[in-house]
């Protein structure tokens, strides 16, 4: 059997073998990895810094594919020498492997600028999985986090540190941020865009020490500035892994020197990835690094294929939650060169086009994406844009919505993240007949990355699915045809108050039990509690504010704010079970007690007698904050999760959300409370809370993504109030946190809420505090019932009898 | 036809029900009245899936759907309209009408 070797167990080369494996199955597989890791996404390695994903969900190939394949994975080895004339690769511990092929995906190196006081602690890079885990320990809410490098790799560092709660600050070499990809323009757009969301970004600062004493505590600039530090990533560029290469006698420049088909100046040696150098390119982007695998692999396995003929540089990232694509050339200066720009600074939109001849030669788009499509199509084709001068920069009315996927090849990437393209999906819609987004995320993996190519997925799943049903184009019921989104426009323009004026200007006039209920949260949510009521819209669980039940008696849950009673409450509880026969009491999984089997004439005497306000255990509303002992007693406890917690739950209770809403807190990571399956959980550590949404632990379960890291216990109740409202203001009715979460993701949730302009913050908080207002304990009703509220009718012939 | 004087119109608000007790001149089985906004209607206070109290169900034009399994029932038939399968079960209804504010429910004198 050939014995093939790779050095680098990495994206670009196990993706090279993934390749091989497809081809022929008769090679003698080696892999070496100097990590311990099996291969991972690094791409999302900032999403395991912002605590969106944990290690073992950007895991590419387990352990398992490396068996099931035959291959040998030598992890933490390293190759300390090739030697090309006797074919061997030799470890660091001397033992030597034979090769008949080998594959170089050594990748690179951060490159960490030799000044004066870089060995200091707490001063990080960012490349791998264990970078990544050290700067999550030494992370913690107000600790100062110097990012070096206003790059794409440093922004995203930027981005990870603030989610976990640091005070960042970016500091850049250059007077443009990402000036490879962006102009100055496009640069200052992205800047305000990173201050608004509380980032400093100090442009044009060489950085000539580092401050402290053992522990980094500041930096110097050229020039004296200093400013002070806790932790500092270094982020200033990569460099090709080519020593090794280098020392074997192998042809290197900047990176390893290779031809159309990977090979390098040894015919058996081939090299791939970042460590490569193609026509004197050296790529870093990961959709190129794919393309150079596959030519790889058919010219390893004998085939005929054509080989790697450079790739268009471009770049689709979001950068905290701003969206920026740069493509092409972007050179400022040439013969002949025209640009086209556009640019509107309160929306933090900014386009621009290079053209050539009229022909697409580079562009550059931040804040909104969607054509990004269009452009890469147009620099790949080279077409004359003279017929299209006119809509460069926005589309031409009624365009086809379809057409942009139609005209994409099928070999073309879709997901960058998963390498998923646009035939595997296609191939997924015909064959497995997927015909939802979460659908195809599940079966090819597309979109489960960054989120960048949902739209495209989607478009995608419109144009060949004929199942496809677009989530945002559901209306609630056949009684009237809007979105939920739209009746929330037409309820606020028209002025609209109670569900009945909307069924009868927009509806059937009638109404079900379906679209009721929706439109009585609509109105409700929108106008701040400041509607019209009509109880005839609501459930009867919100008519008779208790929970019906198969036998149509109601279970009665009083309220214990954090799960905390007294024995007095205790006792008021089990006076009432017994006066009113109830048949079970039960502890329900939320900390409290339900009193089953109540009857409806009974309802207000048993509130009236239990004291206790609703527990609003019936509604799709405010059910509960559940807590653990925390630090009042417990010998583990870091933050007093009872008093946070009784403390969230009064803020909160009394409100309707679209569907039920609970949630918890924790005094320490140990999470007895289980906040990382509620819809908003408080996990409370050493000096700092986390605030985590969208959990579930019902038909799926589904971890809660974290939203932010913060300080203080305030902090933390105004960050849960804040999503808490956007929630309310965003979800459709019937839709709960954890598939909202979903739906949106938690990157445009942070930009909309946490990291929002202050107003836009304040007035979340406004309209939350406004609806609190106009919130009572509904059991109260019991002092001034509605018309036969809870009663049963006696006929008149019964009282005159 | 005998019509039993039952209570106020102004006990059943617009488009709700409301169950009444069962009495000697009344069937065994309690009624519920509701308020379609135009005129009132009586009907079996059960539904045939589950025996639901229908009095507590959502009122959507001549429709009520059941509060614990959402079957609809129209209430001038009785019929099942959802689910269909359900469409071979009634509901026994019963004639009502209104007498200076007073409501009346009109009761066969030979019950079925």
């Amino acid at each position: 059997m050939n014995k093939l070797v790779l050095i680098g167990n990495g994206m670009a080369g196990v993706a090279c073998i993934e390749q091989i494996l497809k081809f022929r199955q008769d090679f003698d597989i080696t892999i070496f990895g100097d990590e311990t890791h099996v291969n991972y996404n690094r791409i999302l390695l900032s999403s395991v810094l912002a605590g969106e994903k944990s290690s073992s969900d950007i895991v590419l190939n387990s352990i398992e594919w490396y068996q099931t394949n035959g291959i040998r994975a030598r992890l933490g080895v390293a190759i300390r020498e090739i030697d090309q004339a006797r074919k061997v690769v030799i470890d660091q511990d001397g033992n030597e492997t034979e090769f008949d092929q080998l594959i170089i995906a050594t990748g690179s190196s951060p490159f960490v600028p030799q000044v004066e006081g870089v060995n200091k602690e707490n001063i990080h890079v960012f490349r791998t999985l264990d970078d990544t885990r050290a700067l999550l320990e030494k992370s913690a809410p107000g600790a100062k986090a110097v990012v070096i490098g206003g790059g794409l790799l440093g922004l995203e560092a930027a981005r990870g540190l603030q989610v976990q709660g640091c005070d960042v600050s970016v500091v850049h070499l250059m007077d443009t941020l990402m000036e490879r990809q962006l102009d100055p323009a496009g640069g200052a757009c992205l800047q305000r865009k990173m201050e608004e969301l509380g980032v400093r970004v100090l442009l044009g600062r060489k950085t000539e020490a580092f401050l402290g004493n053992g522990h980094v505590q500041g930096l110097r600039f050229a020039g004296g500035e200093e400013i002070g530090a806790d932790l500092v990533v270094v982020a200033a560029g990569i460099r090709p892994n080519a020593q090794l290469a280098r020392e074997a006698g192998l042809k290197v420049n900047r990176g390893i020197v290779v031809n159309d088909f990977m090979q390098t100046s040894h015919p058996d040696i081939y090299a791939v990835g970042e460590c490569a150098e193609h026509n004197g390119m050296v790529y870093g982007l990961v959709a190129p690094l794919y393309e150079q695998g596959k030519a790889l692999a058919a010219a390893v396995a004998g085939r005929t294929a054509p080989g790697f003929s450079g790739a268009n540089l471009s770049t689709k990232l979001k950068i905290m939650g701003v969206d920026v694509f740069s493509a092409g050339s972007i050179e400022e200066q040439g013969e002949g060169l025209e640009t086209v720009r556009y640019e509107d600074p309160s929306q933090g939109v900014y386009k621009r086009v290079f053209l050539r001849n009229n022909r697409l030669v580079g562009a550059i788009l931040v804040g909104d994406t969607t054509d990004d499509r269009k452009y890469l199509e147009w620099l790949r084709s080279g077409e004359d844009l003279s017929a299209h001068r006119r809509h460069l920069l926005f589309p031409p009315p009624m365009a086809d919505a379809g057409s942009d996927v139609a005209a994409m090849a099928d070999s073309e990437t879709v997901c960058g993240c998963m390498g998923v393209t646009k035939g595997e999906i296609v191939h997924a819609i015909h064959e497995h007949g997927v015909s939802t987004l979460a659908q195809l995320k599940d079966r090819t993996r597309a979109s489960t990355g960054c989120g960048s190519c949902a739209g495209t997925c989607s478009s995608i799943l419109r144009a060949v699915s004929p199942d496809f049903e677009d989530e945002s184009r559901k209306t609630i019921c056949g009684c009237l045809p809007f979105t939920q989104e739209q009746l929330r426009t037409m309820i606020r323009t028209q002025k609209l108050r109670s569900p009945q004026d909307v069924l009868d200007i927009y509806g059937n006039g009638e109404g079900c039990a379906v679209c009721k209920p929706a439109l009585s949260y609509l109105v409700d949510v929108t106008w701040c509690g400041d509607h019209h009521e009509d109880r005839s819209a609501r459930f009867i669980n919100d008519r008779v504010h208790a929970n019906i039940q198969k036998d149509g008696t109601f279970s009665v849950v009083p309220r214990m704010r954090g799960g905390v009673t007294t024995p007095a409450e205790l006792r008021r509880i089990a006076d009432v079970a017994e006066k009113y026969k109830v048949p079970l009491v039960k502890v329900t999984g939320s900390q409290r007690l339900d009193l089953l089997g109540v009857r409806k004439e009974d309802l207000p005497a048993v509130w009236e007698e239990l004291g206790m306000p609703s527990g609003q255990a019936y509604t799709k509303g405010v059910r509960m904050v559940k807590t653990c002992v925390g630090n009042q007693f417990c010998r583990f406890g870091t933050q007093d999760a009872i008093s946070a917690g009784v403390e969230l739950e009064t803020r909160l209770e009394n409100l309707y959300t679209p569907h039920k809403f609970k949630l918890a807190v924790v005094g320490c990571p140990r999470n007895c409370a289980e906040a990382t399956v509620k819809d908003v959980g408080l996990i409370g550590q050493e000096g700092s809370w986390q605030i985590v949404v969208g959990g579930a632990a019902g038909k799926g379960v589904r971890k809660a993504d974290l939203l932010t890291t913060v300080e203080t216990t305030e902090e933390a109740l105004e960050a849960s109030e804040v999503f808490f409202q956007y929630y309310r203001e965003n979800a459709n009715y019937l839709e709960r946190s954890y598939d909202f979460v979903e739906r949106l993701g938690i990157e445009k949730i942070r930009k909309e809420t946490i990291y929002a302009a202050p107003e836009v913050r304040q007035a979340l908080l406004d309209r939350l505090r406004k609806s609190k207002d106009k919130s009572y304990d509904a059991w109260l009703e019991r002092l001034a019932p509605r018309p036969s509220q809870f009663v049963t009718i006696q006929p008149m012939e019964h009282q005159t009898v | 036809m005998k019509w039993i004087r039952i209570t106020e119109t102004e006990n059943i608000p617009p488009r709700e029900g409301r169950v009444i007790a069962a009495g000697k001149e009344l069937p065994a089985d309690p009624i519920a009245i509701f308020n379609l906004g135009d005129r009132f209607v009586a009907i079996e206070n059960r539904c045939p899936h589950g025996g639901g109290p229908l009095a507590d169900g959502i009122v959507g034009g001549a429709t009520v759907t059941c509060p614990l399994h959402n079957w609809r029932i129209c209430l001038d038939s009785g019929r099942v309209s959802q689910p269909c399968d359900g469409a071979a079960s009634t509901v026994r209804t019963f004639p009502v009408r209104v007498d200076e504010g007073v409501l009346l429910v009109g009761i066969s004198e030979t019950p079925r």
